[in-house]
């Protein structure tokens, strides 16, 4: 391996940054997929409706207990000969992740409605605001609030496990920048260069966990 | 029921006949611990309800089980001629018309003072957001909090908290009140203006049940004051009675502790 040479990183970049564009994407929707998906299973775990709450219970441990990686084979292999169909692999991907996120997401989330004080739902409940009301318009926004800092850090860990769609041949950042390492011959400049990104973009989600967690702490 | 001759309010003697609470044979348990039995209670419009007795006596719950927001496991309750059903969202409607003050005030702490008593107004009685302002605007006046309507409840002194969740119950335009224990989180030099505003209302003609150790209270506001003891109403008597002359033992024995500092 001869010097660090830079050119072979900024001929890259239009191909480096469309497996950027790909691992940001799949973050943004599996972080709102999995933030609805999340929401409506903590609500439903936390109600009187005790079959829905145990079968919520069951979606969210079956997830948490297996890996990611075998997440994204069961919708790339298994949906498709349920279907009778090919999905694709960015649809299986995009799926696989927002119903694994969505497992996390509905913990963080379970966990800030829990934190809120029963008597902020008997006071909305007294003053006559039905479930639901109570739920969007008390204890929901006392909760985001609460939980704002995880879910962003879950969210930095998120955009790290996207490298995972490699395994159905799709190109996120992390492996357009392997592919560059390979076939170009320029495994360190790559990595290096991919691991600045990581650390960059990792960093400043980090550092806006950590302002809206200290903010949270002014306000009260 | 005699005259009341310790009670400063004057009632209209019409309204006497009016029954806005009726409460029929309550009980309830926690698993196998009952906290509730067999309570029963009416309460006529414009009347001033003290309870008291001692800490787990019941209370507190009993309170919360008039506008539904604890369930109970039986008996009945009449607000204002209507009967709060027993599945809770079928109760809404009834719960709002029943403002609720808590020990913990309760407040909303994601939002202001004026928000925090719009919310219902416009959620549950579709008032436009001019008209709850306007409500709510009119009743800080009153309380003499008009300057706080910006301000987070995190803000404010357990005092000015506790009058602002009066206000917030009394934007609904109940038909009753109810007060758990609305002092008992509070320094002692915030009690008084609580008080002040709940024995104001009482002289407007407030219907009021009010669980409370204020016992300076039920003497100035109460016209009838219920003693409860483990689960159940042992005593129900017109004020000046109660405190001269208790007519059960266990009500004797609370008075004895509660006045003698």
């Amino acid at each position: 391996m001869s010097s660090f040479d830079i050119s072979v990183i900024l001929d890259a970049l239009p191909f480096l940054a469309k497996g950027l564009g790909l691992s940001l994407g799949l973050t943004a929707v599996a972080m709102i997929g999995g933030l609805v998906l999340g929401l409506v299973i903590a609500i439903v775990r936390l109600s009187r409706f005790r079959v829905l709450a145990m079968l919520a219970a069951l979606y969210v441990n079956g997830f948490r207990a297996v890996p990611l990686i075998l997440v994204i084979f069961w919708f790339y292999f298994l949906v498709p000969l349920l279907l009778g169909r090919p999905v694709g692999a960015l649809y299986s991907v995009l799926i696989a992740f927002v119903m694994f996120e969505g497992a996390y997401y509905s913990e963080i989330l379970r966990a800030g409605l829990k934190s809120v004080r029963p008597g902020q739902w008997q006071a909305a409940q007294a003053s006559g605001l039905t479930y639901l009301q109570t739920v969007r318009l008390v204890v929901l926004p006392q909760a985001l609030r609460k939980m704002a800092p995880l879910m962003v850090t879950q969210g930095v860990v998120l955009f790290q496990d996207t490298s995972l769609v490699y395994v159905v041949s799709l190109h996120d950042f992390m492996t357009s920048a392997s592919i560059i390492a390979n076939t170009q011959n320029r495994i360190v400049e790559l990595y290096v260069f991919a691991a600045l990104v990581y650390f960059a973009l990792c960093t400043a989600g980090s550092a806006l966990a950590q302002r809206l967690s200290s903010d949270r702490q002014r306000a009260h | 029921m005699p005259p009341v001759t310790h009670s400063p309010a004057t009632r209209d003697s019409v309204n006497d006949m009016v029954e806005m609470i009726r409460i029929e044979g309550l009980s309830k348990s926690y698993g196998d611990v009952p906290v509730l039995r067999d309570c029963s209670l009416g309460v006529t419009r414009g009347e001033v309800v003290v309870i008291c007795g001692p800490s787990g006596s019941g209370k507190s719950t009993f309170v919360k089980c008039i506008n539904g927001i604890e369930p109970v496991q039986a008996g009945r309750i009449v607000i204002d001629g209507e009967d709060l059903p027993s599945k809770p969202a079928a109760a809404a409607r009834i719960r709002s018309r029943v403002g609720m003050v808590f020990q913990h005030f309760e407040l909303y702490p994601h939002l202001t003072v004026l928000e925090n008593i719009c919310l219902a107004q416009i959620h549950v009685l579709k008032r436009s957001h001019n008209e709850a302002v306007e409500k709510a605007r009119s009743l800080l006046r009153r309380v003499g909090l008009a300057d706080k309507e910006a301000a987070y409840p995190a803000q404010l002194s357990g005092g000015q908290q506790q009058r602002i969740a009066i206000v917030r119950a009394l934007a609904m335009d109940p038909v009753a009140m109810l007060f758990d224990e609305p002092t008992s989180a509070l320094d002692p030099e915030m009690i008084g203006e609580v008080l002040a505003v709940m024995l104001e209302l009482a002289r407007e003609g407030m219907t009021m049940v009010v669980v409370t150790h204020e016992m300076g209270f039920a003497k100035a506001a109460a016209d009838r004051v219920v003693f409860m003891d483990r689960g159940e109403i042992v005593e129900v008597a017109e004020t000046a009675r109660f405190f001269a002359e208790p007519a059960s033992e266990r009500a004797r024995l609370f008075l004895s502790r509660i006045l003698a500092h």
